[in-house]
């Protein structure tokens, strides 16, 4: 009984949860998506993340001096090394050695940011983005590098 | 032919969903169950294997973190705490306080969930969605203190990895007060509700003798009136210093019965224990350091020059959580690693709970000692006398749950 009144308080508050992306069931979910993707109709944004969320890792190439520090501390195995050939040395100049980078499959990705606070370099950060759902794990979008 | 009335239905034994794969053999006679086996150990996930061969420490924080889904912290916390042990670290006071208000997060959270799926099991799914709305601010808040919903990746061997900076206490504060504003609504519920009274008294009873005997743990222990809770035995972290005594039911109605009800008291009172243990601790938290030793790459050297073992021992949201560490100089894996989980010590228990019980008793007295349910997906009942056998869902046993409910209304 004791829930009933509660029930009723309940009926009249805003719902707790994200609320749907458009604003009434679209006919054509496809259709609407071109809609929004040409500037048409607008999505309902879901709540934004807390400051300091960990969401999608970022990389910053250049910054990176391929020390393989976060390879060594990820919990996943998500990091791979790489080598990328060598530029090819101007006239008259030694070889150059060739770069060392590292490469980030964000589908293995644990979010636990470890690597982040490993970097020497400060070149890995955490955004706040979350929607990062794809057919293909092996996406072009879900490659770091 | 076969004289014997009863029938063996078979619960479990396999998911993937569990932490702990168990298969219940329950003999019944008619409704009533006169005979119950447990059989565990079926599936092993190879994480202790993963610590001892392919992760180095730092690693293994959040391969443990994976042991269970709720309880993310205490399994981490138990792990560096050995670890801790093991090398000789010491943890600095600040950290020790922020790892307390954490765990004690986790604890409401878990508590929270708990009485919901025990509200869903008998059929009052109007308690089990207001439950969950009520849940969600201690959600946003760790969200919000550690990052994560769900996997915080706080720990760290040696302390903490994220501050309590004034904001993010000022968030707990908020969350801590919107629960102690809000606890008698939900106590009002759970504990005065009619149709809960009737589901859960005197079914499912854990006798003093019984947990005693079979070594139960946590919440299940403390409702059959054995006050055991490691915070208040062993105190680590910041609990010697915070006032922290078990909670058992009497302390709430003057009688210990050991029945679900009483789990349900002691689960209840020990979120608004915790409200009030986060508010102390946040209160009385020292500044300084948050981690011994901040170079990650040192930490690592100075793990692999370590030699020896350590216990950690933690009071998980479900009970008494235990790792075992052994370090070998030279070796960066763990050279040994041993974890049990409290679900262990609280399986046996199931046996004298379901004696004597009925078959729609089942789903909420094994809810009741917070297990993961998924094993009653699959039930077969096997009817030997008559040599056919058919399936018995976990919908339908949530059915049966239900229909027992009604009738119970309808008669009082």
């Amino acid at each position: 009984m004791s829930m009933l009144t509660e029930v009723w308080k309940l009926m009249l508050k805003r719902p707790f949860t994200n609320r749907f992306p458009a604003k009434y069931a679209p006919k054509n979910v496809h259709g609407f998506i071109r809609r929004v993707q040409a500037g048409k109709a607008k999505l309902v944004p879901p709540i934004p993340p807390p400051p300091d969320f960990r969401g999608r890792i970022t990389y910053e190439v250049d910054k990176c001096i391929g020390c393989g520090l976060c390879i060594r501390v990820c919990p996943t195995k998500a990091i791979e090394f790489r080598v990328l050939p060598s530029e090819k040395p101007a006239e008259g100049e030694k070889p150059k050695p060739p770069k060392k980078k590292v490469k980030i499959y964000i589908s293995r990705c644990c979010f636990c940011s470890q690597c982040v606070d490993i970097c020497p370099k400060d070149c890995l950060h955490m955004s706040d983005e979350f929607l990062l759902a794809n057919e293909n794990k092996l996406a072009e979008e879900l490659i770091e590098k | 032919m076969n004289d014997d009335p009863t029938f063996i239905i078979p619960v479990g034994p396999v998911h993937p969903a569990l932490k702990e794969p168990i298969q219940l053999v329950l003999t019944v006679d008619g409704e009533r169950i006169v005979g119950v086996d447990v059989k565990c150990s079926q599936v092993h996930r190879g994480i202790e294997w993963l610590g001892m061969n392919r992760n180095n420490p730092i690693q293994s924080i959040y391969l443990s973190e994976r042991v269970c889904g709720i309880c993310n912290v205490c399994h981490p916390y138990c792990m560096v705490m050995a670890v801790e042990e093991a090398a000789g670290i010491e943890v600095p006071e600040r950290a020790d306080y922020i790892r307390t208000i954490v765990a004690e997060l986790e604890r409401i959270h878990s508590h929270l969930l708990w009485a919901g799926v025990a509200a869903h099991e008998i059929g009052f799914d109007t308690v089990f969605h207001y439950t969950w709305a009520l849940r969600e601010e201690i959600m946003d808040t760790i969200e919000y203190v550690t990052g994560n919903r769900v996997t915080k990746a706080i720990m760290m061997i040696g302390g903490v990895r994220r501050d309590i900076t004034t904001e993010r206490a000022e968030r707990i504060k908020k969350a801590t007060a919107y629960y102690l504003e809000n606890f008698q609504k939900i106590a009002d519920i759970f504990l005065h509700d009619k149709s809960i009274k009737m589901r859960t008294r005197n079914v499912g009873i854990l006798t003093k003798e019984d947990a005693l005997k079979l070594c139960a743990v946590g919440p299940v222990a403390r409702a059959s009136g054995v006050p055991k809770d490691v915070r208040q035995d062993a105190p680590y972290g910041a609990y010697a210093e915070l006032d922290m005594k078990a909670i058992t039911p009497d302390m709430y109605n003057g009688e210990i019965v050991g029945d679900v009800y009483d789990r349900i008291i002691v689960r209840l009172l020990e979120v608004k224990q915790s409200v009030e243990l986060i508010n102390a601790a946040l209160d009385n938290m020292p500044s300084g350091e948050i981690v011994a030793e901040k170079n990650l790459v040192k930490l690592l050297a100075m793990l692999k020059r370590a030699d020896g073992e350590g216990i950690g021992r933690v009071e998980a949201p479900r009970g008494e959580d235990i790792h075992y560490v052994r370090l070998e100089k030279g070796k960066e894996p763990f050279m040994s690693w041993k974890i049990r989980a409290p679900t262990y010590n609280n399986v046996l228990p199931w046996i004298p709970m379901l004696l004597g019980g009925e078959i729609a008793d089942v789903p909420i007295v094994a809810a009741s000692t917070d297990p993961c349910m998924s094993c009653l997906n699959r039930v077969t009942v096997v009817d030997e006398s008559r040599n056919r056998e058919f399936a018995l869902t976990k919908e339908m046993m949530h059915e049966m749950s239900i229909r027992k409910t009604r009738r119970l209304m309808r008669n009082d």
